[in-house]
């Protein structure tokens, strides 16, 4: 989509000829996703929607007990020490960000009295200054009041290097200035167009400064607070055991009426995500179970029991698979797949082009992952206004063989194609998930009939995922042909999301393959279009750059997207929650109830 | 005796020393790193994971390592935990009560069902009861306890719904209640772990016994004219449980060291659902501190058993 259909969709939206949902739907349908989208709509001053859970209950508490089931338990309660999903679901029970993400990607004001926006004069024009006003008469659970101060300390907190805090990336590079008690200013060094990362979702709950405060730095360890969370939520702390319970009690004073209605809330950790389901779907022991990874078929088997519901929302993250253009079983200085060699075959397009046509899409959703995502050839899906539509993906053998025929690829006695005596013979490569073996399979059976012959490797999750530099089976070292696995877009804005398309973030020895760009691949256009989108404030031109990012990384064939993924809950059918693929399964706990 | 117990303590120290060697080596040498969850998430940025390894030390040589960690061991401090950043010797107390609970219950029930129904069996062999007694623990002692847990699980939670499959280590009830839901919630894994342990001790009951019983002064008893029931409570089950006393110690360690797999089964927060999680997070203060633990109880207990021994068979000298 051109920026101009874009400004003309957001005068309709203006004008009200158009609503603010087809409005997302057209952007969803050229690849812009929620979040980036409704960060459109703001810019143009275009009022917020509400896609929150409507509140029935007509007083708060006396909805008994709330239980969860967190198949991963909780470890630790400081939601910026908070390494994984878990923690941050169990930390945003206590503590509240100044505003959170609904399931649409709209913003949702939490501990803020108002969203920013140009017209209420929160943001500046410039783009660098952001004014937030905090919300009067929100009191801490010891009963001491929110004020902007607390804010500022939680900047100070995370942004110093030695708290070692998780969220460091979202306020290490800003200021932080207080105007009034409820009123304070997050400056940017530069442009920033998208602002809401700093005290939004879940890198951004505040913490108290009057317990937090002589715990900074190196002594972050030390609070007491650390395990005993004192916050601003809808539920005050009662017991907390790493690896296995905590539990809360109803906040009588939370600052949004009527709510909560829960007089308790337990959350449990432990076991696998089968028996998560299980605990829900089909005994009802528990009301809620977050993140089951579980094949859709035996999710589907539960269900019939008629007990409990699965709920399944779009997020960001994406399953795709990289093709490796530089050498991986060649080493130069000390590491292999540098980019200073190229790969024998996979530098020719047409092998990847046709690679690309070898992927069943639509059967692996089908058969495999159900509910669990959405077919894709675009790397970016959600939110839509940042999707792709020029990217279409396509199941094809013929095609596959005939562009491999003509690039001169010849079919050997052993059926397999080879030219000036080099095979299309590949590793790859994915972790041990039973979901990805299951597509290796698939993609493997496809690629033998047009002729290229695929070895599979799985490798322990551990061990993949892990940074260790010893180790050569990790993802970022690719000492692979192929490579499979999901990464996360952690806010609606795909900007940091799209890093790892750029070619200062390509991951080497030098950088012990920390940096994020693992596919090694790199386009000067690609990098000129991402610099130009982190200054660009018009958000529809900036759209406009970031999808061309992502096009030039799917149109060469070196990122091949497989399945947009969905996040999948099971909840007991009375159980009325707020389930948002852009935020923790927790961002809106205070308003979930019981009918 | 006093000898030969500082003897042995004095053994203890070079092979807990040479045991805790191998496992921070072993711990240092395998792959993964603590901070993997943050690998893929953009928004935490590379230095950060850099400075939180240098923080914990673990850029460190694993020589230096192993060195810090035995020094601070010694003087009682056993190192906080990579996930929670909490005390390793506070996460083990807040454990160990539910593994002794129920491992503890589990040995017990084992051994109300392995004494009686070896004895019984050993005092008629190839009887009917004999063969079936047989067979059974053959078959308990070859099905896993994931796979009758599972079974368990399926027949008493799903499909007839008596008991919860969640183990909850507080119960938010009080006075009879209390009892009552901890039953129901804790009757399952004693049951599964229970029979299982039974099975094998069976076995080992019914052959000591059997050993036992064709000695002459058994005959010798029998011929003095006392009643059967006498014969094989005082001269036959007081000899023949010597072994399984030892038996026994043995397992002790396993009382504490929890169980692994029936443990995640069912969701019970002990000290094996414990080891699990900090295997799998990598968090390596928790594995050294909950291995290293286990081994000591294994050396203690094994001592323990000697000395035992000794006791109950004045056969045996210690010098």
């Amino acid at each position: 989509m051109k920026e101009q259909e874009i400004r003309g969709l957001v005068a309709d939206v203006k004008e009200g000829t158009l609503s603010r949902r087809s409005f997302m739907q057209k952007m969803a349908a050229v690849g812009i996703a929620a979040p980036l989208a409704t960060q459109i709509l703001i810019w143009n001053d275009v009022a917020m929607a509400n896609a929150t859970l409507q509140y029935k209950p007509t007083k708060a508490g006396g909805g008994g007990p709330l239980k969860m089931l967190l198949w991963q338990a909780p470890t630790l309660l400081n939601p910026h020490f908070a390494s994984g999903t878990k923690d941050q679901i169990a930390s945003r029970i206590f503590y509240e960000p100044l505003a959170g993400w609904d399931k649409e990607g709209n913003l949702f004001p939490q501990l803020a009295a108002e969203i920013p926006s140009k017209a209420n004069g929160g943001l500046s024009a410039d783009g660098k200054t952001v004014t937030w006003k905090l919300k009067q008469g929100v009191k801490w659970h010891d009963g001491k009041p929110l004020t902007a101060d607390d804010a500022v300390f939680t900047w100070e907190y995370a942004a110093d290097p030695a708290t070692a805090a998780y969220t460091t990336g979202s306020y290490k590079d800003i200021t932080v200035e207080k105007v009034d008690t409820h009123t304070f200013k997050v400056i940017f060094k530069e442009a920033t167009p998208f602002w809401a990362d700093p005290f939004v979702g879940v890198a951004g709950m505040i913490i108290p400064k009057h317990l937090f405060g002589e715990y900074k730095g190196a002594k972050s360890r030390e609070a007491p607070a650390n395990l005993k969370p004192v916050g601003t939520g809808p539920y005050k702390f009662a017991e907390f055991k790493p690896g296995d319970i905590l539990t809360g009690e109803r906040n009588a004073d939370y600052h949004v009426k009527n709510q909560p209605h829960f007089d308790t809330i337990e959350v449990k950790g432990g076991g696998d995500a089968v028996s998560a389901a299980r605990a829900v779907l089909q005994t009802g022991e528990y009301d809620y179970a977050w993140n089951l990874q579980v094949e859709d078929e035996v999710l589907k088997r539960m269900e019939t029991g008629g007990r409990g519901k699965i709920s399944a929302v779009p997020s960001g993250d994406i399953e795709f698979i990289i093709l490796n253009t530089t050498d991986p079983w060649t080493e130069v200085d000390g590491e292999r797949s540098s980019v200073k060699t190229k790969h024998p075959t996979l530098t020719d397009p047409a092998v990847r082009q046709a690679i690309n046509l070898l992927i069943d899409r639509d059967s692996i959703q089908k058969f495999i992952y159900g509910r669990g995502g959405t077919a894709t050839a675009s790397f970016v899906n959600e939110p839509k206004q940042f999707k792709s539509t020029k990217l279409k993906y396509e199941f094809n053998i013929e095609k596959a063989n005939k562009i491999l025929d003509d690039a001169g690829w010849k079919k050997g006695s052993d059926g397999i194609r080879e030219k000036d005596g080099k095979k299309l013979k590949y590793v790859y490569q994915t972790s041990i998930n039973a979901p990805r073996q299951k597509t290796q399979a698939i993609i493997k059976q496809a690629c033998q009939r047009a002729g290229i012959d695929l070895e599979l490797k799985s490798v322990t999750a551990s061990v993949f995922f892990s940074s260790d530099v010893a180790n050569p089976d990790t993802y970022t070292k690719l000492y692979t042909d192929m490579e499979m696995y999901t990464t996360t877009q952690p806010q609606p804005d795909p900007e940091r999301f799209l890093n790892q398309f750029t070619s200062w973030e390509i991951a080497t020895k030098e950088n012990k393959w920390l940096g994020r760009n693992v596919s090694r691949y790199s386009d000067p256009a690609a990098d000129e279009a991402y610099k130009a989108a982190q200054k660009e404030l018009d958000p529809a031109k900036r759209a406009a750059y970031l999808i061309k990012v992502n096009e030039i990384f799917c149109e060469a064939n070196v990122i091949l997207p497989i399945l947009s993924r969905t996040r999948i809950a099971a909840s007991l059918n009375n159980l009325s929650h707020d389930h948002s693929g852009w935020d923790v399964d927790s961002w809106n706990i205070a308003a979930w109830y019981r009918s | 005796m006093a000898t030969y117990l500082i003897r042995r303590l004095l053994i203890a120290i070079p092979s807990l020393l040479g045991i805790s060697v191998i496992l921070f080596t072993i711990l240092a040498l395998a792959p993964g790193d603590p901070f993997s969850e943050m690998a893929t998430n953009p928004n935490v940025p590379p230095e950060v994971r850099e400075a939180l390894r240098a923080s914990f030390g673990l850029n460190d040589p694993i020589m230096v390592r192993y060195l810090r960690w035995l020094s601070n061991m010694a003087q009682g401090d056993w190192g906080f935990s990579f996930a929670s950043r909490i005390n390793v010797d506070d996460l083990i107390l807040q454990r160990l009560p539910t593994t002794l609970f129920v491992v503890g219950s589990s040995q017990i029930l084992a051994l109300c069902v392995a004494l009686p129904v070896g004895i019984y069996a050993a005092t008629r062999p190839y009887s009917v009861f004999d063969q079936i007694a047989n067979t059974l623990a053959f078959v308990g002692f070859s099905l896993p306890t994931f796979f009758t847990g599972l079974l368990f699980i399926l027949i008493f939670s799903v499909t007839l719904d008596w008991f919860p499959f969640v183990y909850r280590s507080d119960i938010a009830a009080t006075g009879w209640r209390w009892y009552w839901e901890m039953f129901r919630q804790a009757i399952m894994p004693i049951t599964v772990l229970g029979l299982f342990q039974a099975a094998s001790y069976t076995r080992y009951v019914r052959s000591a016994v059997l050993d036992v019983i064709r000695l002459d002064y058994v005959t010798t008893a029998r011929a003095k004219g006392l009643s059967e029931r006498r014969v094989t409570i005082r001269h036959i089950t007081r000899n023949a449980l010597i072994p399984v006393v030892t038996l026994v110690a043995l397992q002790m360690p396993a009382v504490f060291g929890g169980a692994l797999v029936t443990e995640q089964i069912f969701r019970v927060p002990g000290i094996g659902s414990l080891l699990i999680d900090a295997i799998l997070a990598n968090d390596t203060p928790v594995i050294m501190a909950v291995t290293f633990v286990f081994s000591c109880l294994v050396v203690l207990f094994n001592l323990i058993a000697d000395i035992l021994y000794g006791w109950l068979d004045p056969r045996i000298s210690f010098s």
